[in-house]
């Protein structure tokens, strides 16, 4: 039978150390909602949603009081829209219109964001994608709840180069359409390389096509039980570094598979995936960085941190695959700026840049993330940056993400304050040079020989 | 069986043991084991309790059993036995 230890080292993650599951997330087919009628297609959306989705936030709750775990967030995605409002969508601002029924319906039931105003677009653009990423400014100003992502390469497809241009452009229109909110309307938008289709955490979350008609994704975190863990063994060698880490992700995996599958239970809809992320918060102990210090470095960002990074994501996922039935979605570790404290720091510190975050994101499990530049940094700039980044997740064969936030009116030294769990930054210096001519080529990226396998 | 485990932590006092078993009784729930102890001062308990014939849901338990721990001072909380066994148990 349990023991008095073991009930209290749970009760003490929980309360100390920041353990909770960070989101239950639906995933709803809305491929059923297709039709060549822009009002029909936007009631049957939202009826779908409604219908599917009207007990997630109860059942969260409940789920939370009967384990004594917080869930922080109840969240829902969709079908990718550009798939969904392609029959029946001339234009862009038919597209936001799409958007603004995925907001009220996202209200309705009570949830804080719902993703999929989405488009997949690694090899080419249909006119539907292209109109729905030309409205993500109009969309994203427009609404508050709705996040949008578009995966621009994969592996297997190459690199969209069009479309990285593209949405260097859309990046800085985001930014000035939401120019009064400090240009928040970019933390809802990502692009992605390999975009995973059953990743329960926004803005990236979307319900792919391959995916059942409704499903329930689970992301799970606890920066602060792993650090927590850590100073436990601090100065003893890697092999036990290595170990400690894996025991507390099984662990903390655990409580998500529990949560996934009571879940299921209660709302009648089949259990996918749990999702194995160190994702941090701006609360103070719950930061990826912090684990980082603890392993031994100054500030996250000091050389050694592309392999302190790169052995936590890997033991993290050691740890978590055992725990789980079925593991999916980013699961690593995630490096956004401005909801880590401790990154935060390394930044204001001057240990952290964006060149040293790229080289990180070749070991840990998403990419770029919640970035404030300079607003007057070119489009072309960002889109250099996305292409980078598109180039390290299309090599190696894993999921690469981009979340930057180009702050009209502000620059270098100066903060940015999201609010919430987005938290707030420093804006960091962007590379001056130009890459005007090789974004302005045009075209496509051929896909790495490695991806041959056939 | 509906195994839940129910703990209590705070500045020690008389009656604790007392108010909580006679809330469970009340309630028809029934205690299977307790552990107790005192580390400088501070009460620590943990029961195991069947819910299986209780006459109250678990949300009211569980806010319930909050009241009466503020009024004696103590934090008392319910948690479905599942949460420590997945975690601590392969």
């Amino acid at each position: 039978m349990i023991n008095r230890v073991e009930v209290n080292e749970t009760n003490e993650m929980i309360e100390k150390e920041n353990l909770d599951v960070r989101t239950i997330t639906i995933g709803i087919s809305l491929l059923d909602c297709i039709d060549a009628d822009l009002e029909n297609c936007k009631k049957k959306i939202y009826s779908k949603i409604k219908q599917t989705a009207k007990d997630l936030v109860a059942t969260g709750n409940e789920i939370e009081r009967e384990f004594g775990i917080p869930i922080v967030n109840k969240r829902i995605s969709v079908t990718p829209i550009a798939l969904i409002g392609g029959a029946c969508c001339h234009k862009p601002e038919d597209f936001a219109q799409i958007a603004v029924v995925l907001d009220e319906v996202a209200k309705e039931v009570g949830v804080n964001f719902i993703g999929g105003y989405s488009a997949l677009v690694s090899k080419g653009m249909t006119k539907a994608d292209k109109m729905l990423i030309e409205s993500i400014p109009m969309a994203l100003s427009f609404t508050e709840r709705v996040c949008s992502s578009v995966n621009l390469g994969s592996t297997k497809t190459g690199i969209n180069m069009d479309a990285v241009k593209l949405m260097g452009e859309i990046i800085k229109q985001t930014a000035e359409y939401t120019k009064e909110d400090d240009s928040l309307g970019c933390a809802k938008l990502v692009v992605f390389c390999n975009a995973p289709d059953d990743n329960p955490f926004m803005a990236g979350a979307f319900h792919g096509v391959t995916e059942a008609d409704a499903i329930i994704n689970v992301g799970v975190s606890g920066p602060g039980v792993v650090r927590t863990a850590l100073e436990k063994v601090r100065g003893e060698n890697f092999e036990v570094l290595c170990e400690t880490i894996k025991k507390t992700a099984f662990k903390v995996t655990r409580v998500g598979q529990l949560v996934a599958k009571e879940a299921s239970k209660m709302l009648g809809i089949p259990f996918g995936i749990v999702d194995l992320s160190l994702a941090p918060t701006p609360a103070i102990g719950d930061s990826v960085a912090d684990i980082l210090c603890e392993i031994g470095l100054e500030y996250a960002g000091a050389p050694g941190t592309t392999a302190a990074l790169a052995l936590l994501n890997d033991q993290v996922k050691k740890g978590g695959v055992m725990a789980s039935s079925y593991v999916g979605g980013l699961s690593g570790a995630f490096i956004p700026v401005s909801e880590d404290q401790g990154m935060i720091d390394a930044v204001t510190a001057g240990a952290l840049t964006i060149e040293k975050l790229e080289a990180m994101t070749c070991v840990c499990s998403v990419g770029l993330d919640m970035i404030a530049i300079p607003g007057d940094t070119k489009a072309t700039t960002i889109s250099g940056i996305i292409a980078d980044e598109m180039a390290i997740g299309m090599v190696n064969q894993k999921t690469t993400a981009v979340r930057i936030i180009p702050v009209i009116g502000k620059g270098v030294g100066e903060k940015v304050e999201f609010g919430g769990l987005l938290g707030y930054a420093p804006i960091m210096p962007v590379n001056p040079y130009s890459c005007d001519a090789f974004v302005n080529r045009g075209g496509r990226i051929p896909a790495p020989i490695h991806s041959f396998k056939n | 069986m509906k195994k839940t485990i129910i703990t209590v932590v705070g500045k020690d006092t008389v009656g604790i043991i007392a108010r909580v078993c006679a809330y469970l009784a009340e309630k028809q729930i029934n205690i299977l084991d307790i552990s107790q102890t005192i580390v400088s001062g501070y009460f620590n308990m943990m029961m195991v309790v069947d819910r299986t014939n209780a006459t109250n849901s678990f949300g009211d338990m569980a806010d319930e059993m909050e009241k009466v721990g503020e009024e004696i001072g103590v934090v008392i909380k319910c948690q479905r036995e599942e949460i420590f066994d997945k975690m601590h148990r392969i």
